[in-house]
């Protein structure tokens, strides 16, 4: 893979290259991030998709470095460059200046992400202290601030309440004043909204496009659902099995899919007014291979209509196409679902 | 608060009625004059004791006669065996002893217990870990008197042997603070050693449980330390547990450690309820013996009350 695979115009704020995270388990070492490449613009929305297990966490929490230390291993061909550092080597030290600070990190259950006994206060001037020299009532002001930010009522108030007594939209809004407090450049949202139900959903989407724009971070989302994709990202990176297999512009790659895996998801997303009605919704058959048990060839091809020798017996690479849409197949589609 | 710890004190009143009446009931199937007395005794005898003693009269008043004196901590009662003493002055001159070994044994079990969990379960399935670990399964395995008699064998006798100095006494006690490092280090550390196998796996389990929490990683997201993580995060959260794990012992701490006594002729508590058990000393035991149920509902609310204040979740209500 090479630098032609990265698309962004802009000049990236993040180069993620040969990114390859394995996990020592009891039936051997697991390759669950496989070569990932990819950019990320400055103010930009990246989408991570795929289906569970596909390594999305796991390529998050390889460059946040947030993954257990004695049963990982970041290969060290991975370079994850931010601001002059690579990530995927800098001391324990460093990171911890970069986390919370120049990165932040929102998880899905806001229900368990907050520590139980602190109080809101307590846990958003933690978020502070580590990183802006501020005193404690400069601290206290900011975390005010924060929580008006994110649409919090009554902030003053809130801020010497415990999680359990905030509903659990309310605990991921302030899990966003939390990662956006140093106003960082990076926020990477794994699957923020996954936990919360439909209408508080689209609030915190819309509240996290808002300060965006407001603070311009770039976000690095990562989600399985191509719904919340479509309404806010800039650009998709379609993941399977711990591999990259497609990469676009979200409208392009929407209405062009050129993986067949791409083509099957959007296919299985309901829509309102299809002339289908009443017919089964079309789903994948079968499931993701065991990151023990990866076929040689392409991996997705037990699952594939379009199936022939050449992807059994030969893997293929990530073919750099035009439009700035790679693709990890032998036979793309060009383009039409 | 205050009405919290007022209603569950009323709660508690039926629960320590019925200790009472089964400790009342249990001192009772025995006669206790006849077992005092032995088998030579004549009818006589029995009788005019059972009169001094006032058990001749009826369960009823005998049993609110033993609530008013413990409610009233009215300890006045004549012990049988020590002539001349009352229960009051048992109680007064051995619950110092076994204080000044149960509370710093107790105070340097849980610190050093807590923190070496911490570190154990921080290096989970490492090097360090294994250690500690077998390090603590030896410890529980090894029986309470060989560390008794090895203590006393080489931290006491030896030492003075080979040295002529005496930095520990082998048994015995004197009052004073000048004189505990002598006589009450070697049974402290020994207690201590005991104590800290199981200890040490307990809080290793209820930290390595906090380990995979969600909040953890959150507050890793955040930039916090490990350190910070281990001892502020991990620890408060795990506090439930660590209070509930030393309220269960509070009661211990009075009654004292009867083989320690025993063992290093310590007058503490432990050792006075065997030496009245032995005497058919029936005024102490049964006063002991209510006095110790009344401490396990005391601490019980305490242990309540401290949850409520660790955890924000309970609500005293």
């Amino acid at each position: 893979m090479s630098e032609t695979n990265t698309t962004s115009a802009a000049p990236s704020i993040l180069k993620v290259r040969h990114l390859t995270t394995r996990f020592k388990t009891d039936r051997g070492i697991v390759t669950a991030v496989d070569d990932v490449s990819f950019d990320l613009a400055p103010g930009e929305t990246l989408g991570i998709v795929g289906e569970s297990g596909c390594g999305k966490t796991v390529t998050s929490k390889s460059i946040m470095r947030l993954l257990p230390p004695r049963v990982t291993i970041i290969d060290e061909k991975s370079d994850i460059q931010f601001q002059g550092l690579n990530l995927a080597r800098v001391p324990e030290k460093t990171m911890r200046t970069v986390r919370g600070d120049k990165i932040a990190m929102i998880f899905q259950e806001p229900m368990t992400a907050l520590n139980p006994v602190f109080t809101i206060g307590w846990q958003l001037d933690e978020a502070i202290k580590y990183h802006l020299d501020l005193d404690k009532k400069q601290r206290r002001e900011r975390a005010i601030e924060m929580l008006r930010l994110v649409e919090m009522p009554n902030p003053e108030k809130r801020i010497k309440e415990y999680p359990h007594q905030l509903s659990g939209g309310m605990r991921q809004r302030v899990m966003i004043a939390m990662a956006l407090c140093c106003e960082p450049d990076i926020l990477i949202a794994d699957e923020p909204t996954t936990a919360l139900d439909v209408t508080i959903q689209a609030q915190i989407l819309r509240l996290m496009e808002d300060l965006k724009r407001k603070l311009n971070t770039a976000i690095m989302l990562i989600t399985h659902d191509l719904g919340v994709v479509a309404q806010v990202c800039d650009r998709v990176l379609v993941m399977y099995a711990g591999r990259v297999i497609e990469e676009g512009p979200v409208h392009d790659l929407f209405h062009r899919p050129r993986h067949p895996y791409t083509r099957a998801l959007l296919r299985s997303i309901p829509k309102s007014g299809r002339k289908e009605h009443g017919k089964r919704l079309p789903a994948i058959e079968g499931i993701v291979p065991s990151l023990t048990e990866l076929p040689d060839g392409c991996r997705f091809q037990d699952r594939c209509e379009l199936r022939e020798q050449r992807c059994i017996d030969e893997e293929p690479e990530l073919i750099p196409g035009p439009d700035r849409r790679p693709v990890r197949c032998h036979f793309p589609l060009d383009g039409g679902s | 608060m205050w009405a919290y710890i007022f209603r569950r004190l009323i709660y508690n009143v039926p629960v320590f009625l019925g200790i009472l009446l089964f400790v009342f009931a249990a001192l009772r199937v025995n006669d206790p004059v006849w077992m005092y007395l032995g088998k030579g005794a004549t009818q006589e005898q029995y009788e005019t004791k059972k009169k001094e003693f006032g058990l001749d009269r009826s369960y009823p008043v005998q049993y609110f006669e033993l609530l008013g004196d413990v409610v009233t901590l009215n300890f006045d009662q004549k012990s049988w065996g020590q002539e001349g003493l009352t229960v009051g002055e048992l109680l007064g001159s051995s619950i110092k002893p076994s204080l000044a070994i149960t509370v710093p044994a107790l105070f340097l079990t849980s610190i050093i217990s807590i923190c070496v969990g911490l570190i154990s379960s921080f290096f989970r399935g490492g090097k360090v870990d294994k250690t500690l670990v077998i390090l603590a399964v030896l410890g529980m395995s090894i029986s309470f008197l060989v560390y008794i008699i090895l203590g006393q064998y080489f931290g006491a006798y030896k030492i003075l042997k080979e040295t002529g100095a005496s930095p520990f006494a082998i048994s015995g006690y004197e009052p004073g603070i000048g004189n505990w490092a002598h006589y009450c280090l070697l049974p402290v550390m020994i207690s201590v050693i005991v104590a800290m196998g199981y200890d040490t796996r307990f809080y290793r389990a209820v930290m390595v449980e906090e380990t995979t929490r969600d909040y953890i990683v959150t507050a890793q997201a955040k930039g916090a330390s490990r350190r910070k993580i281990l001892f502020v995060h991990m620890l408060k959260n795990a506090m439930i547990p660590i209070i509930t794990r030393i309220m269960i012992t509070l009661p211990f701490l009075i009654a004292g450690s009867i083989l320690l006594e025993m063992y290093f002729t310590i007058p503490g508590m432990g050792r006075t309820l065997i030496t009245a058990i032995n005497d058919k000393d029936f005024p102490v035991i049964q006063v002991f013996t209510a006095m110790f149920a009344a401490l396990f509902i005391l601490s019980n609310i305490l242990t309540d009350v401290l949850y409520a204040l660790v955890d924000p979740r309970v609500r005293l209500s």
